[in-house]
């Protein structure tokens, strides 16, 4: 597998020949571990595996937890709460996954943003990015149809919230909404197809994984330089790679246990702090909750939706040039699926030929605000939609938007860049040469 | 256990006049110091056992617990009731079973393996998870620090309102609807109290619920004080318990898989460190 | 190959070793509870024990109490009751079922009356407590009581099995007599089944 040329499988023994004839299984997973990587990796490309991890996490626990669940409006709170009480280790098992989800969320955002600064959606890699974007859009599906389902006041209320979202577009959204709630408003319908769909959609997930890890095994890994693993000759390719396993297996392992270990410790000390109280109260379709806050993981994008209100100008001259087909509701459910297009499209916004934004002077910097930024709207979107609020949110919009639409594309044309090394190993010797005292470490730092 | 300093504090701050509140109309919870509070805090047995008992002589009457199941009196890291106590304490509620009379259903004798009835009146909620559902005060500014660094959570919030009743500000009227409290913020507040840009003046708000507790009102067989302060505190870690019966088990099982995963983090990183030594020694040659 | 080089190996290859025993152990630890939580819950284990208030149970009369979704018969025989069933005993060689089939005892017991009942409280005649399932061992139909069938005891409707008055069957398609739980006296009036 891969353009990188490297030793291929040969069965030696006659059932491992016999078995490769007909299943050529063996062969795939050793070209999958051992596929030549760049060695000079840093600790920024971990999040894969964590996110393997946490897939397979969430896959596990989520199966047990049905064991025990009712999707049932009258049985779905107080089936949880058994879970909770009577249930052997359950109370434990519903805690991961719970916390899994955030864990997945913080694993997918490093994953994405070192993605965005290492340059790793630009050619040829486009395909990767669009497959990783298309598992964070079900993630979020994913994550969004998991928290209706113990019922509580913020799962009902985020569920009228969030299918409003479908509501809000312009002819077809009443009828649209009704589809997905299966009545007019949430209920028993509703509860029974998320619970269906939270079911299936992390077998997509694992699929669609699978044609990522296909992906970038086709294209090799990027890495910190952005400089391609040269392929003339399978030594010359030797002298910039190390196989999969078991250098970056154990390095990445490494790291996942240092966070799982924080992890466990917030599991097992404060599994509540980063979810809503409100969904510790029974779902009550008569009693509104007195702010409707998503998970933190939506928070940024949640900020986005709210921050075009009906005083921006941008929204005031949408509605007029569309003779009020797109009023602010729906200019805000077009700015954060928009946020999240602009994602999917940078490998054609960015018109650097530079790749990666270690030799990117000017980027560095609005990069960074970038990531600012985007701690930024989290904040925002957790707080009331009053004050000074909305207006930090939408000074963060603003900048998400432009940094995709006019910087990367105009940073391009005016950016000077610096020079990469020539080759990885150049790099990987560069960095080890130099700091060959403090030689503690398996990979240089992340930037 | 518990700090009476905390407690002065909150008394004081609590009858001081609207001025103390004057900058910040937010409502008042007050940070008390729970026993099970922290990786290593675990619930008090006599503290759980008084709460229970101010929870069946004077919440009861309004309050249900509807998901907590008598049988889980006597579990050890609970109340931890002696089993002939926890029998005793079932046979004083009376259940209804659908199974009896032909399927018409009847009132029996509850057994251990019922739970506790629901709340008796319709605007009382059910106290079950209310320390987990009453959480959220993540501040300051929203980011949750409080309540990572001193703990505060539910049982802060519910020992707080049940100290929180106070006499109503001057400015209300005599008929006001509801019992003036410093800690309830969802509750109605008179016009009169607002200022010109309609923000509160005076902090928390009008709650329907009447005083329950008052000094003196029961006596505990292990001779604890039985004034308001305390017997907030022991009703709320009571309500802890309720919300989270397995949070001793929980907070063990957190603390062993934190030490097995540092060990196995060290020995990882050794394995990694001598695996790569030969590349790195020779990126160090090349150099 | 020098000596220092045989150390260095050594130690290289218990850590690999630690680290992959670490490894397993903590992956083991964790696989067990996903497994552990198939096993009853806290509430299905509450019920699997119940207590019952025998007081108002007077002799010759019958209570039937649902035990894991099954109903028991409670039995309190009278003296003739208690009488004729130990008669009966002398019909050992007629009993279709040879065995107590009750589960407070081996599971060799004989099928005498003795083995079939409660012990008593104190106060009462021997074998003045009977208590089984009500569940006929053919094809699970409940029996009905009070005397019903040719041998004093119960009689299942359903394929007319008849059970004599320690529960035995006597006659018909099923096989065992009826089974006795397990079952003790908690107190003087309360029996505790499970």
């Amino acid at each position: 597998m891969g353009g990188i040329p490297h030793d291929h499988y040969e069965p030696k023994s006659n059932a491992e020949k016999w078995l490769e004839s007909r299943l050529p299984v063996i062969g795939l997973i050793y070209g999958t571990l051992m596929i030549p990587t760049p060695k000079n990796l840093n600790w920024m490309w971990i999040w894969g595996i964590v996110l393997a991890f946490t897939l397979v996490l969430q896959i596990a626990t989520g199966v047990v937890l049905v064991m025990h669940y009712t999707p049932h409006v009258e049985m779905a709170f107080s089936s949880v709460e058994h879970c909770m009480r009577d249930v052997n280790s359950c109370h434990m098992i519903r805690y991961f996954h719970m916390n899994g989800a955030s864990l997945f969320f913080v694993a997918v955002y490093a994953h994405m943003f070192r993605g965005l600064y290492y340059g790793s959606y630009k050619a040829p890699r486009e395909v990767t990015w669009i497959i990783g974007m298309l598992i964070f859009l079900l993630m979020m599906a994913t994550g969004f149809l998991g928290y209706v389902l113990p019922w509580g006041q913020m799962s009902f209320h985020g569920t009228a919230v969030i299918t409003g979202l479908f509501g809000a577009i312009p002819f077809i959204g009443e009828s649209l909404q009704t589809w997905l709630l299966g009545a007019s408003a949430v209920g028993q319908p509703a509860l029974n197809r998320f619970f269906s769909l939270h079911y299936l959609l992390p077998f997509v997930i694992a699929a669609l994984v699978i044609v990522h890890i296909w992906a970038f095994h086709t294209t090799g890994n990027n890495n910190p330089t952005g400089v391609e693993v040269r392929r003339g000759s399978k030594e010359e390719a030797e002298k910039d790679t190390l196989p999969f396993w078991p250098y970056f297996v154990i390095k990445d392992l490494f790291a996942l246990s240092v966070i799982l270990t924080v992890f466990v410790a917030i599991v097992g000390f404060m599994p509540n702090f980063l979810g809503h109280p409100d969904n510790y109260i029974e779902a009550n379709a008569l009693v509104t909750p007195a702010h409707i806050v998503p998970e933190w993981y939506f928070l940024p994008f949640y900020a986005i939706l709210r921050a075009f209100d009906n005083t921006v100008w941008v929204v005031i001259f949408a509605e007029w040039i569309s003779f009020g087909i797109i009023d602010a509701k729906f200019f805000g459910v077009l700015a954060m699926f928009g946020a999240i297009a602009v994602m999917a499209l940078v490998p054609w916004l960015d018109t650097s030929s530079t790749r990666s934004g270690r030799y990117r002077p000017m980027f560095k910097w609005w990069f960074a605000i970038l990531c600012v930024d985007f701690i930024v709207l989290m904040w925002a979107g957790a707080m009331p939609a009053e004050g000074i609020y909305p207006i930090i949110a939408l000074i963060g919009a603003t900048y998400w938007f432009a940094y995709f639409l006019v910087i990367l594309p105009l940073l391009g044309v005016i950016e000077k860049p610096m020079t990469p090394p020539a080759t990885i190993e150049d790099d990987f010797n560069a960095h080890y040469g130099q700091t060959a005292a403090s030689d503690n470490s398996a990979a240089s730092p992340a930037e | 256990m518990f700090r009476k300093l905390t407690l002065t504090a909150a008394v004081t701050l609590g009858l001081a006049s609207g001025s103390a509140y004057a900058a910040g109309s937010e409502a008042h919870v007050e940070d008390f110091d729970f026993s099970f509070e922290g990786p290593f805090g675990s619930y008090d047995t006599n503290q759980l056992q008084r709460g229970l008992q101010i929870y069946t002589e004077v919440c009861s009457s309004c309050h249900g617990l509807k998901f907590v199941a008598f049988r889980t009196l006597h579990d050890e890291g609970g109340p931890h009731l002696p089993e002939d106590q926890m029998r005793a304490y079932a046979e004083y509620y009376e259940v209804f079973d659908e199974a009896l009379f032909d399927g018409e259903g009847d009132f029996r004798t509850a057994t251990p393996a019922d739970h506790f009835p629901e709340s008796n009146d319709p605007n009382a909620p059910d106290l079950s998870l209310m320390a987990k559902a009453r959480a959220g005060f993540h501040g300051p500014y929203g980011t949750g620090i409080n309540q990572l660094t001193r703990g505060m959570g539910g049982p802060e919030y519910i020992a707080s309102l049940l100290n929180g009743y106070h006499e109503a500000p001057s400015c209300a009227p005599e008929d006001f609807d509801g019992y003036y409290n410093t800690t309830f913020a969802a509750g109605g507040y008179p016009d009169e109290c607002k200022g010109d840009h309609g923000e509160h003046l005076y902090p928390g708000s009008w709650i329907a619920m009447a005083p329950p507790l008052y000094d003196d009102q029961l006596e505990f067989n292990d001779g604890h004080a039985a004034d308001v302060e305390h017997m907030a505190q022991d009703v709320a870690a009571f309500l802890m318990w309720t919300a989270e019966p397995k949070m001793m088990a929980r907070k063990q099982a957190g603390l062993t898989g934190v030490i097995f995963l540092t060990v196995l983090s060290v020995l990882l990183y050794l394995t990694n460190k001598r695996l790569w030594a030969p590349h790195k020694a020779a990126a160090k040659r090349k150099d | 190959m020098s000596t220092a080089e045989d150390d260095h190996t050594t130690r290289r290859d218990f850590i690999y070793y630690a680290t992959a025993g670490a490894g397993a152990v903590i992956t083991g630890a964790s696989v067990w509870p996903l497994v552990n939580q198939m096993n009853p819950s806290a509430d299905v284990l509450a019920l699997a024990s119940i207590r019952q208030d025998v007081s108002a149970v007077e002799p010759g009369m019958q209570l039937t109490v649902l035990w894991q979704g099954k109903p028991v018969f409670i039995r309190h025989r009278t003296g003739s009751e208690i009488a004729e069933a130990q008669a009966q005993d002398a019909e050992a060689a007629e009993f279709i079922d040879g065995f107590a089939r009750n589960e407070n005892l081996e599971a060799t017991a004989d099928a005498s009356d003795a083995n079939r009942v409660m012990p008593s409280p104190e106060g009462e005649a021997d074998g003045a407590w009977i208590v089984q399932m009500g569940v006929c061992t053919h094809l699970g139909c409940v029996p009905l009581g009070d005397g019903a069938g040719d041998f004093g005891g119960w009689f299942c409707p359903c394929h007319g099995s008849h059970y004599d008055l320690a529960g035995r069957i006597r006659k018909g398609p099923a096989p065992e007599n009826l089974p006795v739980p397990p079952a003790r006296w908690v107190d003087a009036t309360t029996i505790e089944l499970g």
